[in-house]
Formats: C-alpha cells, structure tokens, sequence
C-alpha cells in the first residue's frame, strides 16, 4: 500500500510513481501539494535550525529598536512590547502575541533538532512521532514573518515624529526569518514521516 | 479516457489527514499508528463547528473595528484610532504604501474570509456540484493568508514599546486591538474546522 496515497483535501485515492527530488506529486482531482521531495533534506533542515536557535538567543536577548526625539531616548527589546500590553491589562492580547511569535517559533526550531538530529544517525528519541505531530499541528501558529512586516509598518510610521536606531537584535531577526523560510521550504514532512514510522 | 475516481472512503480505507499514511477503515474510530493524530473519515461535525467560530469572529467583527484599537497621546491632547481611522490617517498623511497593506490586511482579508467560508460552508449545504476544484483553491487561499491579517496587532505591540516617552508622546492599545485578535484567531480555527473533502464528496454521490 505504499505507493497509493489518499488526498488529504479531496480524499482521492491515487497511485503516486517514485517521485525525484526537487519535483512535486499534486493530486490529480484537486491540485493539492501531496508531498514534494528535498535534496538533502534532513541536513538542511538540520543546519538550518541549529542557526535559527542562535539568531532566535540574539534576537531576544539583544536591544531591538531605539526611538529618539528631542533628546529623548526610548529603547525596546523583543519582549517590550508585550511587558507593557501585560501591564495594561491587556493580558490575552500579550499572551497572544508571546505565544505566536516567541514560543511557538523557538518550540518549531527545538523540536525539529530532537526529531531531526537522532533521525540523522538512524535512531529515533521517545515521543518523536507525537512531537512532529504537534509541530505540524502548531505550524500556522507561528508568525514570525508577520510580525516582521508589523516591523516594516511601524518604523515608516514612526519615521515621521522621530529617529529609528535600529538594534542588533533587529539584523539577528531579519537574519531569523529567512533562515526559518529556508527550514520550512527544506524540510520534507513525508520523508520525515516515513523515517519515524516503527510499525512492524 | 480516465477511470473512474475513487476515494479513500469508497474503498474502505482511511487517510490520516496529518501524515497521510493510508490504512484500512479501523471497526471503531481510532488514532493513526504513525502520528497519533485522530483518525477521521471526515473531521467531526466540521460544518456546524466552521459555523460556530464563523459567527462568533463575526460578532466580533464589530467591536474590532467600532472600538479603538490604539489612544496616543501627545503633550495634553489624547486620540483614539479604530483601524479604519488609522488607514484613513495613513493615506491622508501621504503613507499610501503603508495605508494599503494595513487597509489589505486588517480589512479586506478579514472580511473576505468570512464571505468566502460563508460561501463554502453554503455550497456543502446545498450539495452544490459547481467547480469543486476553484471551491479547493478558495479554501486554501483562507488557510494560507488568514494569519497575515495579525499585522496590526504586532504594529500596535511595537507602538506601545517604543512611544513611550511620558507627557511628549504615548501609545497605548486599545480595546479594539483584542477583538482583532479574537476575529483572527477565531477565523483561522473555522478554516482549519472546515474539511475540504466535503466539497467532493457531494461530486461522489452524484456520480454512482
């Protein structure tokens, strides 16, 4: 049964030839992506991470934009914002935005490591398939990259009343986004799938 | 000349939605031997839940956009923007780049998205057979840019981190902004309720 595969948008049952790397199966009713073959998947995937988790320690950790006007200096780090929503009562609201683009990302780019890496060497670390289960699960969750465009949107806004001084851990995050792209466009889901696959 | 289609479910097999391994229809529902995820012929009263988290985002809709999303201050005078104000602000101050991608995503996606799941959700209702396919590819457009439309509530968050700078000049959020996140959220967890092999299935028992 290995070669015949249900759509998972349209459930079409349909017999998928071997298909090489870079190329991309479709369903043949619907269109839906069924799976798409990497080169060098795994490795990829796994450098891609092992660099996103040190751009993400910059990131946080690091000052990440600077106000000033008048003589006045105001500084930000990642957190800020959401330190400040908490403290007016917006508690849910920071939750959210914790959630979606700290937590969620930075549990993406660990678990990815701890299924990944032992997968490498040809073993499996307990509670890997469950783990990749929840990664997929969680993915539409993280948002990075929007929250990078909200970026975008607030510098041109505030360029107006006062000067933009960008911190380190702006470029780290700049840095983050395209390597976290990079791991979600390396990483191959079915392969990973049929690696974790222990069933007798 | 192609063969008839045949699905998963006419077959008697089952095709787990995450990892998509393929196996016979268990007696009793079950989860998948490979990812644990729960198996399903269909996702479980997917429709009336899309319609649940369909309506309360749009009950929501409201506020968000009646109330403000933002109050800045500045040297004694205070304002409140809702978003649609904030755009209008936007474009009359010359930012017409910035006003377009605010007015895309905090309006037009919003919006579009719950007319589109509306329409979908009415088209299974009615058995509609009217091109499943370009049906498939509206419901994959909500998935993929529903999440963009959290760009005003991360603008709001950068706001009130950096203009922060006493009587001279203050951001705070407002209330609006936690109604926007409600809607979004609420609309991505309809799309993801929604399964899409309704809108085939109806193709299925026309065809026997």
């Amino acid at each position: 049964m290995k070669s015949l595969m249900a759509c998972h948008e349209c459930d079409l049952l349909q017999r998928i030839p071997p298909v090489s790397e870079g190329r991309v199966a479709l369903c043949s009713r619907c269109g839906a992506v069924l799976f798409r073959p990497k080169r060098n998947s795994l490795d990829r995937t796994i450098a891609l991470n092992l660099t996103g988790i040190l751009l993400y320690a910059v990131a946080v950790s690091f000052p990440f934009l600077a106000l000033k006007t008048q003589g006045f200096v105001r500084e930000a780090a990642l957190l800020t914002g959401m330190k400040v929503l908490y403290q007016q009562g917006m508690s849910g609201l920071a939750l959210v935005v914790v959630l979606t683009c700290i937590l969620f990302p930075l549990i993406e780019m660990l678990s990815l490591l701890y299924i990944l890496l032992p997968l490498k060497f040809g073993g499996t670390l307990p509670g890997a398939a469950r783990l990749f289960h929840s990664v997929q699960v969680l993915k539409p969750w993280g948002m990075m990259e929007v929250f990078m465009l909200g970026i975008l949107v607030s510098m041109v806004k505030l360029a107006k009343m006062a000067t933009i001084i960008p911190g380190t851990a702006l470029w780290a995050f700049v840095l983050l986004i395209f390597v976290l792209a990079g791991s979600a466009v390396s990483l191959d889901s079915h392969l990973v799938w049929e690696k974790l696959d222990r069933r007798p | 000349m192609s063969p008839a289609p045949l699905t998963a479910r006419e077959a008697n097999l089952i095709g787990c939605r995450l990892c998509h391994l393929l196996i016979p229809m268990p007696k009793e529902p079950g989860h998948c031997p490979r990812c644990g995820a729960r198996l399903h012929q269909r996702q479980p009263n997917s429709i009336a839940r899309s319609w649940a988290l369909l309506i309360a985002a749009m009950i929501l809709y409201l506020p968000a956009n009646l109330l403000p999303i933002t109050i800045s201050s500045s040297l004694g005078t205070s304002q409140s923007d809702t978003i649609l104000s904030g755009v209008l602000y936007l474009l009359n101050s010359g930012s017409w780049a910035i006003a377009l991608v605010i007015f895309v995503a905090s309006l037009f996606v919003p919006l579009m998205k719950m007319v589109i799941l509306v329409f979908l959700l009415v088209s299974v209702h009615r058995r509609s057979r009217w091109r499943p396919k370009d049906r498939t590819r509206l419901y994959r457009l909500t998935e993929l840019v529903g999440r963009w439309s959290m760009v005003d509530i991360y603008v709001v968050t950068i706001m009130v981190a950096l203009v922060r700078l006493g009587a001279l000049a203050n951001v705070d959020a407002g209330p609006g902004a936690a109604y926007f996140a409600a809607v979004v959220i609420l609309t991505m967890f309809a799309a993801e309720s929604f399964d899409p092999r309704l809108i085939w299935d109806r193709m299925e028992d026309c065809d026997e």
